[in-house]
This record gives structure tokens, sequence and C-alpha cells, in this order.
């Protein structure tokens, strides 16, 4: 199963490299990890995909709550959630079947064209990790020429927070 | 009141009562040995490697159940100090290691003796901090000593650049009384509802087994398991590391469990209908092939580390919290609720216990012409009344000192269960004398192991470590030898140690007094007379059978049931449960 961990850890150094570190040492499968700050500056804010069976998960969230600068931490999965991944992917669009067909799917998935030269589209998508994947899929027929996708965010749905 | 950072930090050793601080100077710390130089409220304990530095302050923690502080410089003796921090950290000992790094202007510079001690100690300790700012000494350590020594204990790393430890920087010093850390509160009291769950499970059980670990001695809580056990009336093993928290002469206690454990507690093991470990996390040389342990029970479990619950054997009755309150309460519930256990069953399950008890599984061979290991250590017990602090290294001697020594108290035995490290035995034994000088401590070792520490016994002539090295000598690496015997095809391969120094000539030369022991019937007065020079470290090289085997012994991978006996066991062996 792949859950979505959602972790307010102290803002210090070499803090995220206690919870990078975790991973790796228990070999556990990290499918995308993101960081950035909170609006509490001496937060941050982790967001982890991870995939394994549920006692593998519950392995992982127990260990990470052990790290002494993880605050608290939520399984988002366990609830109803929305998640969200931004992707930039760079295509090649050189004739105008190319580019009216990646125009067409772009806009189908939502995407917006944001940079064009003669020989390529740079698309912006914006979904959850699925819908990411399948706009990739999409473009199978196309030649992808770079993808970076952002890595998962995620938030829980209603009135629950992840709050200190 | 006005002091440097290396004031500060010695200052706030001696507010947090450190008595020892185990060390070894250079660059990096040099501010911070002036600053010792100037007091004595902390006695600065010089060893002659850092890595017994490590094992000296854990083995005066395991002893006396206060933190064990160590203090190295950056570069080599920081790296030095990593195994000692691995040990403790695999065994959940409370230790503040204190680390000097080059100054904060160079650090990734590749200066001079740097090694990023906070990267390479991250994964063994419970947590480590580098101090960038010299009015944050005092809490950072006050943090150290909290994190280390409450919840799971563990090793913490304190990582100082030298100009944080500047002289002729003075600030302010308040050391805090109290702290508290959002991201750190470690659960105590366990939940009453699943406490009183597992009571009701404990008091159906027909063929219940009690599992103790080293979380029993290190939460303090012996008293309490030992009302528990008596109140129930129930068969009780310990792990390794649980030695000592159940009395061994006790006619309750089953002697050890697992791959070197009694063929009683395994067996039991193997048939009980409800089991509940306490403070013990199911360990691979414990529990053997998973798929196989206690078949037919249900698990109760009481650990202080969530994570350890469920982590290799899901478990029904989980129950989060200190275990001597959580044992408090369960006997509590016991002995107020007029409750009862079932009489009749449990008479049964001891018959059957008493059945496997008689196959006498620690029997070894009385009328040898060669030293046998085990009797050494069953004179090292009548000599000191079963009273001594025993440490000990890693091997086949370390089994047999765990087997045949018969621990009746807690924090009395001190070894490395977890990591298994070599050469922890003579350092561990010097961090236990000096806290205990009056008590005996001895070190039980092999000719292996206490050449990976030996230049210690510098350390102990200068400070008047009067400790007994006990040497079981079998010329050989036993441990790997028997494994080479059982699945190599008696290839020894690299397991005999040549050229071995003359132990007595050696301790003489470092100052201290040499017995050798070759006959076994100057075994009982070579210990005897070892023990009597109370007052000086004796290094007892004593030449053991070399073909000697610990049993019993279940092979890696193998079920409780399927243990290897010795051909000594009063009944014959049951040719089905052969080792292959
Ligand atoms: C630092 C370290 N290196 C290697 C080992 C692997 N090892 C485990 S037991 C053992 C043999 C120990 O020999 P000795 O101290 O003579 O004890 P004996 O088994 O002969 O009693 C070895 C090499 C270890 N545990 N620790
Ligand atoms: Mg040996």
């Amino acid at each position: 199963m792949r859950h979505i961990i959602s972790i307010l850890i102290e803002n210090e150094a070499g803090a995220l490299s206690r919870v990078v570190g975790l991973f790796s040492a228990r070999a556990y499968n990290i499918e995308s990890l993101t960081v950035a700050p909170t609006e509490d500056e001496s937060l941050s804010r982790i967001t982890i995909v991870a995939i394994g069976t549920d006692q593998i998960i519950e392995q992982i969230t127990k260990q990470l709550n052990k790290l002494i600068d993880v605050v608290k931490l939520l399984d988002l999965s366990d609830g109803p959630h929305i998640e969200r991944e931004m992707v930039l992917i760079k295509v090649k669009a050189a004739t105008m079947a190319q580019r009216g067909d990646i125009k067409r799917l772009s806009d189908i998935f939502r995407g917006h064209i944001i940079d064009v030269t003669t020989s390529n589209y740079t698309i912006e998508l914006t979904g959850s990790g699925r819908k990411v994947d399948s706009f990739i899929e999409a473009l199978a027929e196309h030649k992808i020429l770079e993808t970076v996708r952002s890595g998962v965010s995620g938030i829980a749905r209603g009135d629950k927070i992840l709050h200190v | 009141m006005e002091l440097s950072g290396g004031e500060i930090l010695i200052r706030s050793l001696k507010d947090e009562g450190v008595e020892f601080l185990f060390g070894y100077p250079g660059g990096a710390v040099l501010h911070i040995y002036d600053a010792i130089y100037r007091q004595d409220d902390v006695k600065h304990i010089l060893v002659r490697h850092e890595q017994a530095a490590t094992h000296a302050a854990d083995g005066y923690a395991r002893a006396t159940g206060k933190p064990g502080v160590v203090l190295v410089t950056s570069g080599p003796g920081a790296t030095n100090a990593v195994t000692g921090i691995a040990t403790a950290y695999m065994d959940s000992i409370p230790m503040v290691v204190i680390t000097g790094q080059v100054p904060t202007a160079v650090i990734g510079s590749d200066a001079f003796q740097e090694v990023d001690a906070v990267g390479i100690t991250r994964p063994c300790v419970k947590h480590n901090f580098l101090v960038k700012d010299v009015n944050k000494i005092a809490e950072t350590m006050k943090k150290a000593f909290y994190v280390a020594t409450t919840g799971r204990p563990g090793p913490v790393v304190v990582d100082i650049p030298k100009d944080i430890t500047d002289p002729a920087i003075k600030v302010p010093y308040n050391y805090p009384d109290k702290i508290t850390m959002r991201s750190y509160q470690p659960t105590v009291k366990g939940h009453s509802g699943q406490i009183k769950r597992a009571v009701e499970m404990l008091l159906n059980a027909k063929k219940p087994m009690i599992y103790s670990g080293g979380g029993v001695v290190l939460g303090n809580a012996s008293e309490e398991l030992r009302s528990f056990v008596r109140n129930l009336g129930y068969p009780i093993t310990t792990t390794l590391m649980g030695l000592g928290s159940y009395p061994a002469s006790d006619e309750l206690f089953m002697g050890m469990l697992g791959m070197h454990g009694t063929y009683e507690s395994n067996m039991a093991m193997h048939a009980c209908d409800v089991l509940i470990a306490i403070g013990a996390r199911f360990d691979d040389r414990v529990t053997g092939k998973i798929a196989e342990f206690c078949p037919d029970a249900q698990i109760i479990h009481i650990d202080i580390d969530p994570s350890s619950i469920s982590k290799t054997i899901m478990v029904d009755i989980p129950i989060v919290g200190d275990v001597a309150t959580v044992l408090q309460e369960m006997n509590h519930i016991i002995t107020t609720g007029n409750k009862q256990t079932k009489k009749k069953d449990i008479d049964a399950w001891w018959k059957v216990i008493n059945g496997w008890r008689a196959k006498k599984c620690m029997s070894y061979d009385k009328n040898s012409d060669k030293i046998k290991p085990q009797a050494a250590v069953e004179i090292v017990h009548e000599i000191t009344k079963g009273d001594a602090y025993v440490t000990s290294d890693v091997g086949q001697h370390q089994m047999w000192a765990a087997q045949y020594y018969g621990f009746e108290k807690p924090n009395r035995w001190i070894n490395s269960g977890g990591l298994g490290t070599m050469g922890f035995g003579l350092p561990a034994a010097m961090g236990v004398q000096l806290a205990f000088p009056d008590e005996t401590v001895v070190c039980i070792t092999g000719e292996g192991s206490i050449q990976m520490c030996i230049q210690e016994l510098s350390t102990c002539l200068q400070y008047g470590l009067p400790i007994k090295i006990i040497a079981l000598n079998n010329r050989y690496l036993g441990m790997v030898r028997q494994w080479q015997e059982f699945f190599y095809k008696e290839r020894y391969s690299h397991s005999y140690m040549e050229s071995l120094p003359d132990f007595v000539k050696l301790a003489e030369a470092y100052g201290h007094v040499g017995i050798r022991i070759e006959d076994p019937a100057d075994l009982r007065s070579g210990l005897e007379k070892a023990f009597a020079l109370k007052d000086r470290l004796v290094f007892v090289d004593i030449v053991t059978d070399q073909m000697e085997n610990v049993y019993p012994m279940i092979a890696h991978g193998k079920a409780h049931n399927e243990m290897h006996l010795s051909p000594h066991c009063d009944l014959p062996q049951d040719p089905e449960r052969e080792l292959s």
C-alpha cells in the first residue's frame, strides 16, 4: 500500500538527514519526499510517500516518531485527504501534429504550456500522483525530454489539522 | 557567574552530578582539558584508547544506572569512540559523549582532524547535537542528559567546535533545573484497559511463560518483576540482557532462552499458550525461526519503546509504558482482586516443564583431564558467592559466563548483547570498579577478546583497579571455531590464535599479577589465590579444553524445539531433533 506520511519536524540543522538516514538504514521504500518551511519558522514540514505492508508502514511511523526532532506525524492515508503534486515536463513538439496533440492532452489534464520553443513545449501540471502518472502515460507517443516532479504534498480534508 | 565554554561544559557535568569523565585529550578539546585541570569536582579517567573510554562509561552506566560520560577529541578521537557508542546504542545504555570538533569557521573544509561526527554517529545514537553557540552549551548538555536517561535510554553525542570553548569568551552560566522538549515526551504509564486485558489473559492461561529482558534491568523493575512472578507462580526465562532481573537460584527460574538458552526454556517457549514479554525485544538470537516462534501462544508485550512492539513478532496485547509502573499496576490487580490462576492446569504445566528440566541440559564432562570452562565459571561463582559484578567479552566464554555464573541481582551482568563487541569486557570492568571500589569485579574473557583492549591494563594500574581478569584461554576464536565445526565441516579458517603472548608476563609488564592455570586439579586453588589478592589486578590465564562447545545451541534460522544438546545431557538425544 502507498501511504502519505506528513511530518512536522524541528527546523534544526541535520533534521532532514535523520529522516532520510532512517529510510536507508532500515531499507524502507520511499517514493517521494518533500521538505519546506511552514508558517511557524521553527518547524519544517516533510511529506513522504512510502510503500509497504501495513506492518512496515506502522514500523516507519513508529521509527519516525522516535526521532527526537520529530514533533508530530500523521499518516494522511488513514483518513480523507487531498494530495497534490506538480510536474514540469519538457516534450518534443516540432511538427504541427505534435503541437496540436500535446496541447489537446495538456488541456484535457488541465495543464499549462508555460514555455515554447520551435522544437519543444514545457508543460506544468498539478494533481494527485496518480493524475501525474496518467498524464505521463498519455504522452507515451511523444518524446519526453525531461520530467521534473515535485513530490507529493498532502493535507487532511475538513477540520483536521497537523499542528503543534 | 561568567564562564568560558570549556568551563561551562565541565560545570554542567558537576551540576548534573557526574562523578567520572572517561576521556582522552587532543587538539580540539584542549580548552576543555584546561577547564578540567582547574577543578576537582568531576574526576577525569585517562584511558589508553577512546573505544575504552566509551566502554568504561558504558560499564559504569550499566552497573549504577547513572549515565556514563565521555570526552574525546575530534577526528580519530571521535571515530575511535564509535564502536563504544554503537555498543551502548544497541543495548539502550544512557551515555553522553562529548566530541571535540574543529573550529566553526573551518567546518566543512577538510580541516586537520575533521570528521563529520554528527553524521558518522547519527545511526548509532539516540540523538546528537552540534553546538554552535557558547550560550547554548548549558541547555544542550541538559537536553543531552535528559534524552539519554529518559524513555528508552541511549547514547547522545554532543559535538563542540573548538572556538565555542575559547577561554577568552565568557558568558553567563545558568544550568537549567528542568527541560521540556515539545518533540520528545516519552510515555511512562501504560494503558489501563490494556493492562486489565493482559491480566485476564494471564490468569486464564494454562501454559503461561514469562520472558523478561534488559528493559527490566534498565527500568529498575526487578523488584516488581519478582513480585509479579511470585504472585502468579509461573515459569520465567530471561534473555542474555535480562540475567539478574530475576534470581537465578529461584525455583521458578528456567534459565536463559534463545540460541544458547536452556532446553526447558526453549521447549516451554515453543509449547506455551500465553507469553508475556517484559522489556524484551524479540531479538533474532531469542526468537530463532520467526515463523515457528511460540506457535500456539497469545502474546502480551510491555515495552517503553512503541517501535519495539510488533516489529518482528506480532503481538496480541501491546502495552507501551515504563515496565516498573506497568508491573506495579498488574501486581495491584492480581493481589487485590482476589484473582485466581488456573491452578490445576498450571500444576500440569510444571510437570511437563520438570520433565524437560530432568534432561539437565547444562551438564558437562566433570571427569575430563582438561580444564572445562564451565567449571571455571562455576568456581568463580562459588568464590565470589555469586555477588560479583561480572563483565564479559564476546564468544564462547561470554555464553558460559551467562549460563554458569547464576546472577541473583540486576546490574551485575555486564556484557555487549546487542552489538557483540569484543574488547568490551576489560574497559567495562574499569567503569564498574570505579563506581564500586569495594566490590569484586570480574572480567570473564577469551584470549581473543582481551587483546582487543589489552592496553587498558595500563589504565587499571594508574587508577589502582583490582579487577580479576579470568581468561578462558582455548587458543581459538572459540565461537567462530564452533560454527566452523558445525556448519563448515571443521574447516577452521583463521579461527586459531597463533603466537599468543605470555599473558602472565604481559600482566607483569603492566605492573599486575599474572597466574596461569593448566591443570584441572589447580583450578580452584589458583582462582582462590587470585581472588585473595584483594587490591591487585590479577590476570588469570586458564588453559581450557580447546574443543569444548557451547550447548544447547539452536542453529541460526531454526526453531526453539530444534536444539543441539550437549553429549553429556542425562537423557539420550532425540535423533529427529539433531542438528543437521
Ligand atoms: C570486534 C569483533 N570482531 C569480531 C567478532 C566476531 N566474533 C564473535 S566471537 C569471536 C571469537 C572470540 O574469541 P575469544 O575471545 O577467544 O572467545 P572464545 O569464543 O574463544 O571464548 C569472534 C571473532 C566480534 N564479535 N567482535
Ligand atoms: Mg578463545
